[in-house]
């Protein structure tokens, strides 16, 4: 679904990324751990097709299809959504008529019609339900004023309503206490099927209790250095990152 | 010949058909001794009135048809309302409505007919004795224009839209019009205002509103500034609030290339409530200006102030917010704020405050912004499949909604996202 080659990235002339490789097929789970500094949030922003990252080489593939040319909208359309570490708050647009556009913007680029409103209400709720928000949330202005498990509920909210190919969860865990953390793992595990696939970047392996991944990546300095499976990340728990760059740096 | 002659000319040719005879001629001395402002004028220093004032105007057109079905795209057509329709500077048997309304609304010239005594109470009252030059321009010859008034404890029950077209002139053309609005005591009432020409010659309108809200009354104004870019309008609007009055003016300017918008409270009893707020959205070569000026004569009042601007291309705002607290003036509250985004390097916004407080024991706040819309803020709504355009529209419109989400009418609060939504050129819901 997802393939990345030798991508390399930067930002105001700072090089991040180094030449990642990763293939993720439909129906997979990877977690991508690292170090503060590492790249996985400009892996996750250089993705879904934020224009400040230069790509300065490389190429990523989705579905076959080079996507580094493509708007962030486009990527947004062909499937690929970007859970924010740190969403935005925007006042004055609320919850229901962000997602109401979102989702027709999404359907009028594969011509398709406006969602009825009795259809989409239908689905608001029910997402709402998997994951336990409450009712006045849909007319409160987008983010404002939320908590930190209530940005990551909305998050989560708004991936239940696009229903993507490909979920990238930069730091879903970060700002969460223990019930949030459940509530938004389990609505995450509850998305998946054996046609999507997760990408979750993550600095503790304590969401990975909850979303088990098939596969374990470390970035270290915009490289991928080590992958292995569910147990690396218990051992990076830990003995923490330094042996990986050690063996790294040694190599 | 120039334009400020030919004003003149016009007058003496006229002075003897004229009603207030005295102070029209003052007003036209005023004129022909100070001559229009100019950039080196304080007030006019960022707005220069010169390239408007160039042009060679018709004085006056003559009546023209227009159907109503041509009419109906410029009104609020969902609302159940009354209509006054001004044509060519001529009022509109045909196409107002004002059938079944439980106060006055008629034009100025039937109005000194039919009401003297009222006409004679107000006419000019509401002005300062010191008025800029077209101020006394409009008072030297201005004979036309919209009279409501509105009876002690009535609640008008729809809200009622002045509307000034102008269609099928030959010639470039100068109008003006005076609108008084009187509410009574414990009254309450609605208006929307606006211009509309038709045609593409150039329509340059100078208008004096006088808005009087006597005590325990409600008054509100919306002004819909949405007219063709070869416009220009200088608008004058100036309210006087008795006790525990409310009086708002909201001011939305989307169209024309020249707009100057004074627009002045004087709070003459306790306990009054002044809101004025705008949103301004333009482009290529438009210009708004908006002036305001509160001036708090007594204690225990409260203004309210804020207007938002987005300027695209080499749009040019102006906003100059002055308060006056004068020494009488105890627990006042005074709020202003001027928020602005530019879209493009070219926009320009001068913003100033000007807050002159006598009295020791207020409350008064002013601030303003200038900035961009938020990258972050654009990123988050593509990557959920917002494209730019309709991205950028909802920052925009976001911006703007403390100001629309307070329009009182529902049919002109959609009427306004529309406009909205095809000032920016996307077809979505800005609904909030």
């Amino acid at each position: 679904m997802l393939k990345i080659e030798n991508l390399k990235a930067s930002v105001e002339g700072n090089n991040i990324l180094n030449g990642i490789n990763l293939s993720v097929n439909a129906g997979e789970v990877h977690a991508i751990m690292g170090p503060n500094g590492s790249g996985k949030s400009t892996l996750s922003s250089v993705i879904a097709g934020r224009e400040e990252y230069e790509v300065d080489g490389g190429d990523i593939f989705f579905n076959g299809e080079s996507i580094i040319d493509l708007s962030p909208e486009e990527r947004a359309h062909m499937g690929i959504f970007l859970s924010f570490q740190y969403p935005i708050e925007i006042p004055g647009v609320s919850v229901s008529n962000f997602l109401k556009t979102s989702l027709n913007e999404s359907r009028k680029a594969q011509d398709l019609e406006p969602i009825p409103a009795g259809e989409l209400l239908k689905m608001m709720r029910e997402k709402m339900e998997l994951l336990e928000i409450k009712k006045g949330f849909l007319s409160r202005s987008l983010n404002q004023g939320f908590s930190g498990g209530e940005k990551k509920r909305n998050e989560i909210f708004q991936m239940a309503m696009l229903n993507p190919k490909l979920a990238i969860l930069d730091e879903t865990d970060s700002g969460l206490d223990i019930d949030a953390l459940r509530i938004v793992a389990n609505g995450v595990n509850k998305l998946r099927t054996k046609d999507n696939a997760t990408v979750v970047i993550t600095h503790y392996q304590r969401l990975l209790d909850y979303i088990v991944p098939d596969f374990v990546h470390v970035l270290h300095d915009g490289k991928i250095v080590k992958s292995g499976n569910k147990n690396l990340a218990l051992e990076l728990e830990e003995k923490g990152y330094d042996w990986i760059i050690k063996e790294t740096q040694e190599l | 010949m120039t334009f400020k002659d030919k004003l003149i000319q016009a007058y003496y040719q006229n002075e003897k058909a004229l009603s207030f005879q005295d102070q029209r001629k003052k007003s036209i001395m005023q004129l022909e001794k100070n001559g229009f402002p100019t950039i080196k004028d304080e007030e006019w220093k960022y707005t220069n009135p010169l390239p408007i004032l160039k042009k060679d105007y018709q004085l006056s057109a003559s009546l023209s048809e227009i159907s109503k079905e041509q009419l109906s795209q410029y009104i609020l057509t969902e609302t159940e309302t009354y209509c006054i329709v001004f044509v060519n500077g001529q009022f509109s048997d045909e196409l107002s409505s004002i059938e079944g309304v439980k106060c006055v609304i008629c034009s100025l010239s039937v109005a000194e007919i039919q009401y003297p005594k009222l006409v004679k109470t107000y006419w000019g009252k509401a002005l300062p004795k010191q008025s800029d030059s077209f101020v006394s321009l409009n008072n030297a010859l201005c004979q036309e224009g919209t009279f409501i008034h509105v009876p002690k404890g009535v609640v008008v029950d729809k809200p009622i839209q002045i509307i000034y077209l102008t269609n099928g002139v030959s010639e470039d053309v100068f109008l003006q019009n005076r609108n008084i609005i009187i509410a009574e005591e414990n009254s309450q009432v609605q208006l929307t205002e606006s211009y509309q020409n038709t045609d593409n010659k150039s329509v340059f309108t100078n208008v004096v509103t006088e808005i009087f809200a006597h005590k325990n009354s409600i008054v509100d104004f919306y002004k819909i500034q949405n007219d063709r870019h070869n416009c220009s309008i200088i608008d004058n609007t100036w309210v006087n609030q008795d006790k525990y009055s409310t009086c708002t003016v909201d001011t939305f300017s989307f169209g024309s290339k020249f707009i100057r918008n004074n627009l002045s409270f004087t709070l003459n009893g306790q306990h009054a409530e002044s809101n004025m707020r705008g949103v301004t959205l333009i482009g290529e070569n438009q210009l708004v200006d908006h002036h305001t000026l509160v001036d708090h004569a007594v204690p225990n009042c409260l203004s309210n102030e804020l207007y938002k601007g987005i300027y695209e291309d080499n749009a040019k705002g102006v906003f100059n917010g002055k308060v006056m607290v004068r020494p009488d003036a105890q627990k006042t509250n005074a709020f202003q704020s001027n928020n602005n985004i530019l879209l493009s390097n070219e926009a320009s916004i001068d913003t100033k405050p000007q807050l002159e407080i006598y009295a020791d024991d207020v409350a008064c706040s002013h601030g303003c912004t200038i900035g961009q819309l938020d990258e972050n803020a654009l990123f988050y709504l593509r990557s959920r499949g917002i494209p730019f355009k309709e991205a950028q529209a909802t920052l925009m419109y976001a911006f703007a909604n403390d100001v629309l989400s307070n329009v009182k009418i529902p049919e002109l609060k959609q009427k306004l996202n529309r406009i909205i939504a095809e000032k920016l050129g996307v077809d979505i819901s800005l609904e909030l």
